[in-house]
C-alpha cells in the first residue's frame, strides 16, 4: 500500500471552500453553527470537531493596479488547512483506548466507535486539529478519507478541489513537486512563498505540506509545532532519577541508622 | 443576446472555458468569475500558471481579483468609458490587428450620409424622436449601393465615412485623462492594463474577454456588451484559440433558457416572436422580414416551418401558412416587469413561478411581493417552501401589518420539485454545451420533474380542448403532443423531447444529421435548428457522450451549433486560409483536401474554398459570402464593429450614466442611455439625477460562492448556510469612519424604494475613488438572504428599482444610490 499525503498550494486557492463542503457532504459532518465571525468571508473558524478542512483568508491591503498575484503584495491569500496527519501523532500517542491507529497510507484515523471521549488526544494535538463535539463527547477529525483511499478514490477535498490548490498523491513525489512550486514561484519573483513541511520537527514529518506565501503562522502553522509525548523521556527519566534519589536517600537513611553504634 | 448577436451573429459565448488555457491575456469585467464560476475559472488558473496576464476590473477587491495579476477599481456604471478607453488605446497606439480588421469586420464599409453620432448631437444618434423616446434606425444603415454595384466600402479605411473613421471619432475622446476623470481609474493604472490587453493581439497572440450580468445588469447593459465586441474584433481576437468572448451565464443552464426561450420575444434558435403589426399578418411577409438574402438567414424560412412542423405536425400545412396564425402576436411588454407590474396594477390573474424565487431575487421585491396578492392564483413548483410561497402568511408585509393574510384572495398552489439528480434532461451551459444528466434516483414523495408538469398539464388542457371549436383552441388542439411516459412516475421520456429537438425528416420521422438538412416545404420538423444534430440517430445522443478527445473536449456532449467549440472559427486562419500563425491555428483550409480542417469543427461550409469569390449581388446563402468572410449569419459575413440594425439605442456604444448616479454625464449632455425605461411610479421611485444629496454614496449587488441567487438552493443547506450565515454590507475604512459605521455593528442601507438592515464588514478590499474631483464610496451587498431558511436576512433586493434596458428588458441592479446609517442599538429581528 502507498504511503500518501496532501499537498496544498496556497497560490492556487481561489477561496471558494468547495474543500469544507465536500468534507461534510462525504463525511456527514455536521454544520459548525451559523455565526457571522467578521474575519474576512470565513465564518467557519478553525479546523476542528465539525471543520475538517477550513479555508483561512488572510487580508492585507489591496492597491490599484495589483492584483492577488503581484509578486510583492499578496493582499488577499486563502489557504485549506486539514489535519496533518503527524508521523509522531500526539493524538495517537495520548489515546488510551486505542481508538487513534496508523491506518496503511500513513494517516492517522479516529475510530469513533471506540473513542470514549477522554480528550487525551485533543491537548496532545501541537496544531489544534483535534477537538470533542459538544453535545456528543467524542473527539472528530479529519479520517484523510480512509473509506475512500481504502477503495482507491481521492480524497473528498482534493476531488472538489477546481483548481489543484490541493494535490493528493504519494507522498515523496508532493514532497518533490512541493519543492518544485517553491522555486518556481521563486523564480516568479514571489520570494516571499515557502514550503510547510514540519519535517525536521518533533512530529517527524506529516502527511500534509503546504506552499504558503509569507509566514505560515497567518495560516495557523506552527513555526516549529512539538509533539508533547518527545518530552516523555525525559520526564520518565527525571522521573526515575527522582525516585532512585528517593530510593538510594532512604537507603543511606536506614544504612546510616544501623552503622549508629547502640544505646 | 444582442451584444453578441449583432456584433458576431449568435447570442452565445464566442469561445469555450477551456480555451481560456491558451490565452495570452485574459480581462474579466462584469463579473467575479472565481467566487460565481470557480470550477471554469480553472482555466484561467491554468492560463495564469502558463504565463497569460489576467486583469480583473471590478468595484471591488473580490477573490477573482485575488488571482488576478492587475486589479482595476472602477466606479459602477463606468464601464463603456473604461472600454471605449481601451478601444482608444488600441486606435491610437496602432495596437489594431489590422489584417484582420480589414477583412473580417465592417470597418471598411461606408455609412449613410445621414448618420450623426453622439459626438455631432451632444449624446444622441440621428434619427431620435423625443415624442414617442424611441429612435428610427433608418439613417444608422450603410451607404446604399448604386445600380447594380455593392454597399460601398473603402479598404484602405481612409474615407470619413468608412466605419473605421466613425469609430475613431466616436471614440476620440475615450483618453486615459477621461477614464480617470469618470471612472475613477488612476491613469497609470488605465494604461498599464491597455498595454497588457492590447499586447494579446496579432499574429502570435490572442487575448480573451469574460464577462456576465455586470455587464447586462445596466441600463445600457447590451452597449457594455458591445464595447467588449469592438474591442475584441479590433484587437483580432474573435474565433481565434485563446480569443473570443465568454459570456457567463448565472447558473445551470441560461444559456439553454435563451436557445429554448423562456422570453416573451423569441421563439426557439432565436427566430423571433411575431408581433402585431403588418409585417407577421401573414407567413411570408414575417419570412420576408426576418430572412436575408446572403449569410445563413437565406435559411430562415427552413428553420422556421420546420419548427411550425415540430409544434403543429400535420395539422402544419402549406394552406395554413403551416400554422402561422396559431402562433400568438406581441401586442406590449410581456417582459418579467412588464406583467409584473400589471400584476400590481391587478391586471393579471394567475401566474406559474417555476425555478425562480422574485419575493427574493427580483429588483424592488417589495413590489413584486405585494403584486402576488392582486392574483387568483399561483402556482409554485419548488424543491422548498421559498418566500414566493409563503408570500401569504410570512413577509415583511405580513409583518408590519401593511397586508393580512384574511385579506390576500391569492389560492397559492405549491408543487414539490424534483432536485436535479431526480430528473434527466440536458442543461445548456456557458460555452453553449448540451450535456445529458441521467437521472440517480426517484424524486421524494409527490415531487415531479419540470417535464413531468409540463407535460401532464399540456395533455390535460388538450383533452379539455377538444370538441370545443373556439378559435383560441385552434393552436392547442393542432399541437402535437404524443410523448411516451415511463416509469411509475409517467414521466415523460426525456430522449424523445430531445430528438424533437434535433428534428427529424417527414413522413418517415428518420432523425436529422443537422440543420443543413432542414427544408422550407414542410417536410422537416426541428423543434430547434442550432441544436440540429445533437440527436443524428436513435442510439445516439451526443449531448450525453463522455469520451473527450483533444483540448477541446469533442466528443463530451455537444456545443451549438454543429459541435463547434469555437464560433467563427473561419476566422483563426488568414484570408487565404493558412493559419495566422502555428502558435494559434484552429481552423485551415487544406488544399490537397479541398476541404477545411483543424482541431475545432469549421464554422463553415466544409468545402467552400478561401479562393471563392463573394456575389453579395444575385448569391444566396452563405456561399454568396465567398471564402473570406467567418460572421456566416451576417449578410455581408463580417463581424460589426458598427452594427447598422438591430438595436435599439444606437449603433454604437457610448456613456450614459446609470439611471441613478452621483455624477453629471461628463461625456455629453444626454445622461442616462435615451431609450432605457424607468418605470418609475409611486411604488417603483427614483433618486434625483444626478447627485441627490440624501443619497450619496454608489450602491452594487452581486453574489456569494457560497451561495445561489436567491438562495432557496442554498439558504436551506447547512454546509452552504454556515459559510455565509448572514447578510452583510462592504464598506471602505474610509466610508466606515465617515459614516460612523463599525465593523461588525449594525447598519440601514436606504434607497427610495426602502431600506434594509445589514451587517457592517469593513475591508480595505473596498476603495473610494477619486471621481470628476471628489472622493466618492461603493457600497457593496451580496442578496442572498430572505427571511426563510436556515440563516436569513433582509431582502436585499427590496432597494432596488424595476427598470427595463432598451434592448433585452433587463433590470438595472449593478449600480443605484444608497444613503448608509449605523444602527444605534442593534433591533432584534424575527
Amino acid at each position: 500500500m502507498r504511503v500518501t499525503a496532501f499537498l496544498t498550494d496556497s497560490t492556487l486557492c481561489i477561496g471558494c471552500k468547495a474543500c469544507e463542503v465536500a468534507c461534510k457532504e462525504w463525511n456527514e459532518v455536521p454544520d459548525d453553527g451559523f455565526d457571522w465571525s467578521g474575519f474576512s468571508y470565513d465564518n467557519t473558524g478553525s479546523v476542528g470537531h465539525s471543520t475538517w478542512r477550513h479555508v483561512k483568508f488572510v487580508e492585507q491591503a489591496p492597491e490599484a493596479g495589483l492584483g492577488g498575484n503581484d509578486p510583492d503584495l499578496a493582499s488577499w491569500t486563502f489557504s485549506s488547512d486539514v489535519c496533518k496527519h503527524c508521523e509522531n501523532a500526539g493524538c495517537l500517542e495520548a489515546c488510551p483506548t486505542g481508538a487513534i491507529v496508523r491506518t496503511e497510507f500513513g494517516g492517522v484515523f479516529l475510530q469513533p466507535d471506540i473513542c470514549n471521549g477522554c480528550g487525551y488526544c485533543v491537548v496532545a494535538c501541537p496544531f489544534g486539529v483535534v477537538e470533542k463535539r459538544p453535545g456528543d463527547g467524542r473527539a472528530f477529525k479529519c479520517t484523510f478519507c480512509y473509506d475512500r483511499q481504502k477503495v482507491g478514490l481521492t480524497p473528498a477535498c482534493a476531488k472538489a478541489c477546481p483548481t489543484e490548490s490541493i494535490q493528493f498523491g504519494e507522498i515523496e513525489s508532493l514532497r518533490l513537486k512541493a519543492k518544485e512550486r517553491v522555486q518556481e514561484l521563486h523564480a516568479r519573483g514571489m520570494e516571499d512563498a515557502t514550503l510547510y513541511d514540519a519535517a525536521d520537527s518533533s512530529v517527524g514529518g506529516t502527511h500534509a505540506m503546504f506552499v504558503v506565501r509569507g509566514d505560515p503562522r497567518a495560516y495557523n502553522l506552527p513555526p516549529n509545532p512539538e509533539c508533547p509525548t518527545v518530552y516523555l523521556k525525559k520526564a520518565w527519566t527525571s522521573s526515575a532519577v527522582a525516585a532512585a534519589l528517593l530510593v538510594g536517600g532512604s537507603l543511606i537513611a536506614f544504612l546510616a541508622d544501623r552503622k549508629r553504634p547502640s544505646r | 443576446m444582442p451584444g453578441l448577436g449583432t456584433s458576431f451573429g449568435r447570442g452565445g459565448a464566442t469561445t469555450a472555458q477551456q480555451d481560456l488555457a491558451n490565452s495570452d491575456a485574459i480581462l474579466i469585467m462584469g463579473s467575479s468569475m472565481a467566487e460565481n464560476h470557480p470550477v471554469g475559472f480553472q482555466w484561467v488558473m491554468e492560463a495564469r500558471e502558463r504565463g497569460a496576464t489576467v486583469i480583473h476590473v471590478d468595484p471591488r477587491f473580490t477573490r477573482t481579483s485575488a488571482m488576478a495579476d492587475i486589479w482595476v477599481p472602477l466606479r459602477a456604471g463606468t464601464d463603456t468609458v473604461f472600454l471605449g478607453g481601451l478601444i482608444h488605446y488600441a486606435l491610437t497606439h496602432d495596437k489594431v490587428f489590422r489584417e484582420y480588421v480589414v477583412h473580417y469586420t465592417n470597418a471598411a464599409t461606408l455609412v449613410r450620409d445621414d448618420f450623426q453620432d453622439t459626438e455631432d448631437l451632444d449624446g444622441l444618434f440621428s434619427g431620435w424622436d423625443e415624442a414617442t423616446r424611441q429612435y428610427d434606425p433608418t439613417s444608422w444603415k450603410y451607404r446604399e449601393a448604386e445600380g447594380e454595384g455593392l454597399t460601398p466600402a473603402d479598404p484602405t479605411l481612409q474615407d470619413p465615412k468608412c466605419v473605421y473613421q466613425v469609430l475613431k471619432r466616436h471614440f476620440s475622446r475615450y483618453t486615459p485623462e477621461m477614464v480617470e476623470r469618470i471612472c475613477g481609474v488612476p491613469r497609470d493604472v488605465f494604461v498599464k492594463t491597455a498595454e497588457a490587453f492590447t499586447a494579446a493581439s496579432g499574429h502570435e497572440k490572442t487575448g480573451a474577454l469574460c464577462y456576465a450580468v455586470g455587464f447586462t445588469q445596466h441600463s445600457n447593459g447590451v452597449q457594455i456588451i458591445r464595447s467588449a465586441a469592438i474591442l475584441q474584433l479590433l484587437l483580432g481576437n474573435i474565433g481565434r484559440p485563446g480569443g473570443g468572448i465568454l459570456a457567463l451565464r448565472g447558473h445551470a443552464s441560461i444559456q439553454g433558457s435563451t436557445d429554448i426561450p423562456t422570453l416573451f420575444d423569441i421563439l426557439p434558435g432565436y427566430l423571433p416572436m411575431p408581433a402585431l403589426g403588418p409585417d407577421s399578418l401573414d407567413l411570408q411577409s414575417y419570412v420576408a422580414k426576418n430572412s436575408s438574402q446572403t449569410g445563413l438567414w437565406a435559411n430562415f424560412d427552413k428553420y422556421f416551418i420546420s419548427l411550425l412542423k415540430a409544434y403543429y405536425g400535420e395539422s402544419a400545412t402549406p394552406e395554413n401558412q403551416y400554422g402561422f396564425h396559431w402562433l400568438p402576436r406581441i401586442s406590449g411588454d410581456h417582459s418579467h416587469f412588464g406583467y409584473w407590474l400589471d400584476m400590481a396594477d391587478g391586471k393579471m390573474e394567475g401566474l406559474f413561478v417555476m425555478g425562480q424565487n422574485p419575493a427574493v431575487g427580483a429588483p424592488n421585491a417589495r413590489l413584486e411581493r405585494r403584486a402576488l396578492a392582486k392574483l387568483k392564483w399561483l402556482v409554485v413548483r419548488e424543491m422548498v417552501e421559498t418566500e414566493t410561497a409563503a408570500f401569504w402568511y410570512d413577509s415583511p408585509e405580513i409583518s408590519s401589518g401593511e397586508l393580512a393574510t384574511e385579506d390576500i384572495a391569492t389560492e397559492v398552489f405549491l408543487f414539490p420539485a424534483a432536485g436535479s439528480a431526480e430528473k434527466a434532461g440536458t442543461f445548456t451551459n456557458t460555452q453553449r454545451l448540451l450535456q445529458f444528466r441521467e437521472k440517480a434516483v426517484d424524486p421524494p414523495g409527490e415531487a415531479r420533474s419540470e417535464a413531468w408538469f409540463m407535460h401532464h398539464l399540456a395533455r390535460r388542457l388538450k383533452a379539455r380542448a377538444v370538441g370545443d371549436a373556439r378559435p383560441r383552441n385552434a393552436g392547442l388542439n393542432a399541437l402535437t403532443w404524443n410523448y411516451a411516459t415511463e416509469g411509475r412516475h409517467h414521466e415523460p421520456v426525456i430522449a424523445e423531447v430531445l430528438q424533437e429537438i434535433n428534428g427529424r425528416s417527414l413522413p418517415g420521422g428518420e432523425l436529422l444529421e443537422g440543420s443543413a438538412q432542414l427544408k422550407n416545404d414542410g417536410t422537416t420538423a426541428c423543434g430547434c435548428w442550432i441544436y440540429s444534430g445533437v440527436f443524428p440517430s436513435p442510439g445516439r445522443n451526443r449531448a450525453n457522450e463522455r469520451s473527450p478527445k483533444g483540448y477541446l473536449g469533442h466528443g463530451w456532449g455537444f456545443a451549438w451549433p454543429n459541435d463547434i467549440r469555437i464560433l467563427y472559427n473561419r476566422a483563426s486562419a488568414a484570408p487565404d486560409g493558412s493559419p495566422w500563425s502555428e502558435r494559434k491555428k484552429l481552423v485551415w483550409w487544406s488544399e490537397q483536401d479541398r476541404r477545411w480542417d483543424g482541431l475545432d469543427t469549421p464554422d463553415y461550409p466544409r468545402d467552400l474554398s478561401p479562393a471563392a469569390p463573394a456575389d453579395l449581388r444575385a448569391g444566396i446563402g452563405v456561399t454568396a459570402l465567398g471564402g473570406q468572410n467567418p460572421f456566416i449569419l451576417h449578410a455581408d459575413g463580417k463581424g460589426w464593429l458598427y452594427v447598422p440594425t438591430g438595436l435599439k439605442d444606437g449603433p454604437l456604444p457610448t456613456h450614459y450614466e446609470a439611471l441613478e448616479s452621483p455624477f453629471p454625464n461628463a461625456m455629453h449632455s444626454q445622461q442616462c442611455d435615451p431609450a432605457a425605461q424607468t418605470m418609475a411610479r409611486p411604488d417603483n421611485l427614483y433618486a434625483d439625477s444626478p447627485g441627490d444629496p440624501r443619497y450619496p454614496h454608489i450602491l452594487t449587488t452581486y453574489r456569494l460562492t457560497e451561495h445561489h441567487t436567491a438562495g432557496g438552493m442554498s439558504r436551506t443547506l447547512s454546509h452552504l448556510a454556515e459559510l455565509q450565515p448572514e447578510l452583510f454590507t462592504e464598506v471602505s475604512p474610509e466610508l466606515a469612519a465617515e459614516a460612523g459605521l463599525d465593523h461588525g455593528a449594525m447598519a440601514r442601507v436606504v434607497t427610495p424604494r426602502g431600506e434594509i438592515v445589514a451587517r457592517v464588514l469593513v475591508t480595505q478590499r473596498m476603495h473610494p475613488l477619486w471621481v470628476q474631483g471628489r472622493r466618492i464610496h461603493q457600497v457593496g451587498l451580496p442578496y442572498h438572504w430572505g427571511y426563510r431558511g436556515l440563516v436569513t436576512g433582509d431582502v436585499v433586493n427590496d432597494l432596488l428599482a424595476i427598470s427595463e434596458e432598451p434592448n433585452v428588458r433587463i433590470n438595472e441592479t449593478k449600480a443605484l444610490v444608497c444613503a448608509i446609517l449605523p444602527v444605534a442599538v442593534e433591533t432584534e429581528r424575527a
